[in-house]
């Protein structure tokens, strides 16, 4: 498998408090890699370095070989090729859905209006939007905020798609929208990482489980190992957190 | 009603050469105001302690301060002070600015840090620069919630501006005194209708700026 994103090393810390420890992890293309832990582990720190939106003080992210790097000029080019998803809907409120989709591929790739607003509109269709192409952010719900977001990133024609707990603000009967569009992306051989707390998405849409506590990498496998036989302590610790019984 | 005296002799010129006054002040000082306001506003965000102390003491000291203290200061105080002779619009110029400023710095400020950090960064994460993250994410969005405060302090500014009469300039509302004055014989009411027409002057100067913030809040409400 030709791998495309490859971590070395990583490790970051903010003033005495370190976030994220060598980290080592080799993403090929097409593979979908599932980032879980506890809250504050880590993850979403993992996927910010990823795209250069924190400093990486030691060890390296690398896309394709080519070394990510915020305080250098080819940041920018770099993170045409990585799309990014938050948690919290990040669409610009000023600007219809449509034109926050068009933003980018305009702005940046200086790519052709006609043909922009084309494949907009057909992404908008696929996540099932068509009709709301001409309404502002916030007459939309949070899934379907989220939704256009993913578009937004997906225009670009990321190699890599970053996911980071982008249901973790939706209400439960939202979560399920956002999720299908994510597994439809799957289907389609999309190279993603995705940060979830949702363990049964986890399960059906991943490659690869990795599970990070405290900063460093305490588990990775297959998601049927992973969530049937745990090889650690912690990550039997961690899974059995999402399990309930009475008594 | 008293309305009369307006039409007698060049009344009503006069009237309308007073209101002239009032707004070149207020326009000029405004115009030094929005300028000022945003270099200021945009470096009370930077988190320098010390200009941040300096800048807030600033502001404590306009808020607390009426106008027409601030006028008195500096118009009396400071030829007193110095010798340095202000002329009465100087004065005034430098005090509306003075205050403008202030007020205008803190408004930007506020527009400023209300636009989440997420706005910048997901505009970065698209790959857009950092002038193109300005220019098209948040230069629109810090318009959009400036405009109605700004407007509500250039309406502000320009009703202070009946204070300046106080150090001797002669506007739209001296002018309607001396009216009143000089018609006490003959049209004892006259202050009923000098000022209703005084009214309706600073209404047709103010309403259509008002009128102009409700359409932009409303169109930008989409």
């Amino acid at each position: 498998m030709e791998e495309i994103l490859k971590i070395e090393g990583l490790s970051k810390s903010f003033d005495d408090l370190t976030v994220l420890e060598d980290i080592n992890l080799t993403v090929a293309k097409g593979e979908v890699v599932v980032i879980v832990g506890p809250s504050g582990c880590g993850k979403s720190t993992l996927l910010r370095c990823i795209n250069g939106l924190e400093s990486i003080e030691e060890g390296k992210v690398l896309l394709d070989g080519e070394t990510v790097n915020p305080t250098t000029g080819n940041i920018r080019k770099l993170r045409e090729r990585i799309g990014m998803v938050f948690q919290s809907y990040d669409l610009f409120p000023h600007m219809t859905i449509l034109d926050n989709i068009m933003l980018a591929p305009l702005k940046v790739q200086k790519r052709d209006k006609a043909e922009v607003k084309k494949e907009a509109e057909e992404l908008l269709a696929r996540v099932g939007l068509s009709s709301k192409k001409d309404n502002y952010p916030r007459q939309l719900s949070g899934g379907q905020k989220q939704r256009v977001a993913i578009v937004r990133a997906l225009i670009m024609n990321p190699e890599v798609l970053l996911f980071d707990e982008v249901t973790a603000a939706l209400d439960p009967e939202m979560v399920r929208e956002v999720l299908d569009v994510i597994l439809d992306l799957a289907s389609q051989d999309r190279t993603m990482i995705i940060v979830t707390h949702e363990m049964a998405f986890a399960k059906a849409i991943a490659d690869r489980v990795v599970l990070l506590d405290a900063g460093t990498i305490v588990e990775q496998s297959d998601p049927i190992s992973f969530f049937e036989s745990p090889k650690t302590e912690r990550a039997k610790k961690f899974l059995s957190t999402f399990e309930y019984s009475k008594q | 009603m008293g309305i009369e005296v307006i039409f007698k002799g060049k009344n009503l010129i006069r009237l309308l050469e007073g209101l002239g006054i009032a707004m070149k002040i207020s326009m000029i000082s405004v115009a030094i105001s929005i300028v000022l306001g945003i270099i200021l506003g945009m470096l009370m965000t930077m988190k320098k302690p010390a200009v941040n102390a300096v800048l807030r003491a600033y502001l404590e000291i306009v808020r607390i301060m009426p106008q027409m203290v601030l006028l008195f200061i500096v118009f009396f105080g400071i030829t007193k002070m110095t010798g340095i002779n202000l002329s009465a619009e100087t004065a005034s110029l430098i005090v509306f600015s003075f205050w403008g400023t202030a007020e205008m710095a803190d408004l930007v400020r506020g527009s400023l840090i209300s636009i989440p950090a997420i706005q910048y960064e997901s505009s970065m994460a698209l790959g857009l620069s950092g002038f193109q993250t300005y220019v098209y994410v948040i230069i629109p969005q810090i318009i959009r919630r400036l405009i109605p405060l700004s407007i509500n302090l250039i309406t502000r500014m320009i009703k202070t501006t009946s204070l300046i009469m106080m150090i001797g300039i002669v506007e739209v509302l001296k002018v309607g005194q001396q009216i009143i004055e000089a018609n006490r014989k003959t049209s004892p009411k006259a202050a009923f209708g000098v000022f209703a027409v005084i009214f309706l002057l600073y209404y047709l100067v103010c309403g259509p700026i008002s009128a102009l913030s409700k359409m932009l809040e409303k169109r930008w409400e989409n």
